[in-house]
């Protein structure tokens, strides 16, 4: 009889976890439940932050629970939200890479955030963001992602390193012929002709897509169109900038093959690499850790100066009930109001959305005290969108792929780039 | 009262209480392997459901752009490398580890110990560390051929090497696991054998290849097995190590699949490449399915 | 009758010198990831690259990556998720290999290839199928979604039916005259005989689905059911600038049971390998 009963249990068991899971997760109705997913793509205590604010949200609105989750890269929290929105319970909002919109917007996923702006209040601060960070935002006359934690690229120098090659610590390269002269005299060999220190380092792994656009902007080329249609990697200011990036590479001032950009800011502490290409949003972790004055500055131009932006925006998902949306809304809202848009770049780097965050105490007295900080922001004007497309991470896949086989000699520049235009032309036929 | 007097009559009441006993069984394995297997055939015979867009017929579609695709190929290329690489490599070594723990060598308990830690160590955690071998001008890998004076190495981010990397991790991590199985293999060995076998003077080589080595065919048929599924199964470390670069230099099947199909979300496409997969695992079953049966024969 | 010598390496003869240099060459060489996880994760940061002897040795790693991760969630999840993996995949086996075992049916030999089929093509490999499922099934996120592919496992189904089959035949005749059913002759005959299977499969499968990685990944979105391998790797993600004192505090962190389960349980590990016959 001990038999019939084990298996009677198990059964009963079996039937009842589904049951524990189910009730589990539908508890809580009281409250308006809005769960986010963020990624965070620089180092530091990023985490804490967020929660903060979170918490600092629901004190201000207590009829609202905010969680937010952590989600990994940008790319991983893609995946995860689509996943979500594919089993038909997407988080209710989330940040996602300003990239991408236009799949999202393909996939039925998201909705525009115009038909919550009511208030004057609203409009203003609905009006009120940066314009380059709204490029990658609006799309088809609506407006689909509300920047958060957005950057640009630039260049940070080690100082200590300059005055030892001789050169004058404070003025940094400024053109593309600058920066190879610079790094000819800042790379170091040992005795045996290995190189020790190299005078400029610009990540490749992952997104170099992001990095190349320093060089593709610089050298006045635009990638993509703006409805995400049509890309333009073949044409000659491209490979003149690709090209630029190989040489260094074969001129031994840069290092060889694809660079990793998760050990660039170790990269930098080491100094193994007396300049660097990174994110903004490192400034605060590259602050704290790295041991040595340091300069940061736009980056170096060719035919004119410029940079992507970057980073990520809010979005709003549509499997979610209205209350949730609203609440959605009003949360972007708070996190985007200057004082916190202030207190997030001081704790990141990244740019403050608003320039009214640049005018709150906090941040004017952070500017003043450390420069620095407000590079970023400078180079907005000349800043252009983040490349996107539709089907996007397949199409940037074959732009990224293009530039690695450049990068590690598989593929001559002008053929890498002709092969991914290849490519994503056919990617995009059904898009046009 | 005999077996068969019991049986003649409840034959069919025990078929009844076998199948039922199955039940649970048959019935996951049905929802999880056989049905999608089915399923993932037919998803790669139509077109990929976009928002709006429904899901039409495209018949060989799928296989023709598959075919058509460098990075479909890289992926094939690089996972018989892989394969062919990881399954000699740790198995040989998993032999060799568990011959030399056998012995009355100084420190056996950590030498085992050493030789199995990979295994419990999750992939996923041990890649961060393997990342910091292989980071160049300061990894691990770096200060050390740099003591020697080798020159520098961008191993991960050079297409040439990357794969021959990625593959270094995996048989580390495999080694270990399947040297357990050859331990308890050899432990069970017959010691008078070795008595006859010392009594005669015979070498150790002699010994191996005459009486160790044909009594572990079967253990090393069913670690061959296993070795063959991970070279399918191990993707977690590219996750952390190269993601697939550089230019898809160490990709493999299932890492291509993962991005075609979570990534991309073209899962109509990752159907077709999932039914690759399954084709070459099942064709691998059915080669195992025979020869284990003829080893059944044999005992 | 003895003619041993010198020269030759007999069987009866210790190991050499030679053996003993390249096998623990190799064992050091295996256990350098290890060692360089536990240096790194006691010393500060500025040490993860450099190896001084005399550095500092600190706690903080730890401390940080506890607060920085909800990883007390995670272990309840991760250690949940095994033992209900086990359970079912111990039931369920068990009652499938005595079918096969001990039973004469129509279609036995059809099932028992079906069931083979699952030993080569697992569900990590029907990824976007099973994903489907899932998501159909409304189970996406759950601690249920993890292990339920799983909790028929061939390899045990396979492994049991064996061990079933080797089991003399009297000792069941014997408790079928006594008056058993056939649940209970398997509860009392076959299960205590084939405890060695149990424990070795039992191992196997828990550092197994500990350390399962991929298919985690996909099925969890939140805290809600992450396992151990999906924080880890989310916490550690490289985009954030590779800090690997407090990764490899993360990582010894969450291998610690296992690990040490594994020092303790060494030789009784070994032993059920052999008392398996898995052979």
């Amino acid at each position: 009889m001990r038999r019939a009963d084990f298996l009677r249990a198990t059964a009963l068991n079996l039937l009842a976890l589904p049951a524990l899971w189910l009730s589990a997760s539908s508890t809580a109705q009281a409250q308006t439940e809005v769960q986010f997913y963020y990624p965070v793509a620089v180092g530091g205590p990023i985490a804490k932050t967020i929660d903060g604010f979170a918490e600092g949200f629901m004190k201000a609105n207590p009829g609202i629970k905010v969680t937010p989750i952590y989600a990994g890269t940008y790319q991983e929290t893609i995946v995860k939200a689509l996943t979500a929105h594919k089993s038909g319970t997407p988080p209710v909002t989330s940040v996602l890479l300003s990239t991408d919109m236009f799949t999202l917007i393909d996939e039925d996923a998201i909705v525009p955030f115009d038909g919550f702006v009511k208030t004057a209040e609203d409009k203003a601060w609905f009006n009120g963001f940066y314009k380059a960070f709204m490029l990658n935002s609006q799309s088809g006359g609506k407006t689909w992602g509300i920047p958060f934690q957005r950057s640009t690229v630039v260049m940070y120098w080690n100082k200590e390193l300059f005055k030892e090659a001789g050169l004058d610590a404070n003025k940094p390269p400024t053109t593309w012929a600058e920066l190879k002269d610079v790094a000819t005299k800042l790379t170091k060999k040992d005795a045996s002709g290995k190189v020790t220190q190299y005078g400029v380092q610009i990540p490749s792994s992952g997104f170099p897509y992001w990095l190349f656009q320093t060089l593709t902007t610089t050298n006045g080329a635009i990638l993509a169109n703006d409805a995400g249609s049509q890309v333009k990697f073949d044409d000659p200011a491209v490979i003149q900038a690709l090209q630029y990036w190989v040489d260094l590479g074969k001129a031994g001032v840069h290092p060889p093959g694809v660079v990793e950009w998760g050990t660039t800011p170790k990269d930098f502490f080491e100094k193994k690499a007396a300049i660097i290409y990174t994110t903004t949003g490192n400034l605060t972790n590259i602050r704290k850790n790295a041991g040595f004055d340091f300069g940061v500055a736009m980056i170096p131009g060719n035919k004119q100066k410029g940079s992507p932006t970057g980073g990520g925006n809010f979005y709003i998902f549509k499997k979610s009930t209205p209350a949730q949306q609203e609440a959605a809304f009003k949360f972007i809202q708070w996190i985007t109001q200057p004082e916190r848009a202030a207190q997030w770049s001081i704790d990141t780097g990244y740019v403050a959305v608003s320039p009214a965050a640049y005018e709150t105490a906090t941040l004017k007295k952070y500017g003043s005290e450390f420069p620095p900080a407000l590079v970023a922001r400078d180079q907005l004007p000349v800043s252009v969108a983040e490349f996107s497309t539709h089907d996007n991470q397949r199409v940037t896949k074959a732009l990224n792929d293009g530039l690695q086989a450049a990068l590690t000699g598989a593929k001559p520049a002008d053929q890498a780039m002709k092969d991914a235009q290849r490519e994503a032309e056919r990617l995009l036929r059904g898009f046009k | 009262m005999t077996h068969a007097a019991s049986s003649a009559g409840g034959s069919s009441l025990r078929a009844v209480h076998a199948w039922l006993m199955l039940l649970p069984a048959l019935a996951l394995l049905a929802l999880f392997t056989h049905w999608p297997i089915v399923s993932t055939v037919v998803d790669s015979l139509h077109s990929t459901p976009k928002g709006a867009r429904a899901v039409v017929w495209v018949g060989l579609e799928n296989y023709e752009s598959m075919a058509a695709d460098p990075v479909f190929w890289k992926a094939v290329r690089n996972n018989l490398w892989f394969a062919s690489a990881t399954i000699p490599l740790s198995i040989g070594l998993a032999l060799l580890m568990a011959l030399w723990v056998n012995e009355r060598i100084a420190g056996r308990a950590f030498l085992r110990m050493a030789y199995f830690t990979p295994t419990v160590l999750p992939m996923i955690a041990v890649a961060n560390i393997w990342l910091f071998f292989y980071t160049p001008q300061y990894g691990l890998l770096e200060q050390v051929t740099g003591a020697l004076g080798l020159p520098s190495h961008n191993w991960l981010g050079n297409p040439a090497t990357a794969l021959g990397a990625v593959t270094l991790v995996a048989i580390w991590k495999e080694a270990g696991f399947f040297m357990i199985f050859y331990l308890a293999a050899l432990q069970s060995l017959n010691p008078s054998l070795r008595e006859a076998a010392a009594i005669e003077g015979a070498s150790r080589w002699y010994f191996f290849r005459r009486v160790q080595w044909p009594l572990l065919m079967p253990t090393t048929l069913f670690v061959l097995v296993n070795a063959f599924i991970n070279a399918f199964r191990m993707v977690d470390h590219l996750f952390v190590l190269t993601r697939g670069g550089p230019d898809n230099a160490s990709t493999l099947l299932l890492y291509h699949l993962y991005e075609v199909g979570f990534g991309f979300w073209d899962t109509a496409y990752a159907a077709a490449i999932t039914v690759v997969l399954v084709a070459v695992l099942a064709g691998v079953a059915l080669l195992q399915f025979f020869v284990f049966d003829r080893k059944v024969h044999y005992r | 009758m003895n003619a041993a010598h010198a020269a030759p390496r007999l069987v009866w003869n210790d190991p050499t010198w030679l053996d003993t240099l390249a096998a623990w060459l190799l064992a050091l060489l295996w256990i350098l990831p290890l060692a360089y996880a536990v240096w790194t994760a006691f010393h500060p940061a500025a040490f993860s690259t450099r190896f001084q002897l005399l550095a500092p040795l600190t706690l903080e790693n730890f401390a940080r990556a506890w607060e920085a991760a909800p990883f007390a969630r995670y272990f309840l999840n991760t250690t949940l998720l095994v033992a209900m993996i086990l359970a079912l995949q111990l039931v369920l086996s068990t009652l499938a290999a005595y079918a096969f075992a001990r039973w004469h049916f129509r279609g036995r030999d059809v099932a028992f290839a079906l069931v083979l089929v699952q030993l080569m093509v697992m569900p990590d490999i029907l990824l976007v199928e099973n994903y489907k499922t899932m998501a159909r099934l409304g189970l996406v996120d759950t601690l249920l979604a993890i292990g339920l592919p799983y909790f028929a496992s061939a390899f045990a189904i396979f492994l049991l039916r064996q061990t079933f089959m080797g089991i003399p035949k009297e000792l069941d005749e014997a408790a079928r005259m006594e008056g058993a059913s056939a649940l209970q002759t398997l509860w009392r005959v076959y299960v205590p005989l084939a405890r060695p299977v149990y424990t070795a499969f039992a191992l196997v499968s828990v550092s197994y689905h500990w350390n399962n990685f991929l298919w985690p990944l996909i099925v969890t979105n939140s805290q809600n059911a992450r396992p151990l391998t999906v924080g880890l790797q989310v916490f550690s993600s490289v985009d954030q600038g590779v800090d690997w004192s407090v990764i490899t505090a993360a990582t010894l962190m969450t291998s610690a049971p296992l690990l040490v389960a594994f020092l303790l349980f060494q030789r009784q590990f070994v032993q059920s390998f052999m008392r398996a016959g898995i052979k």
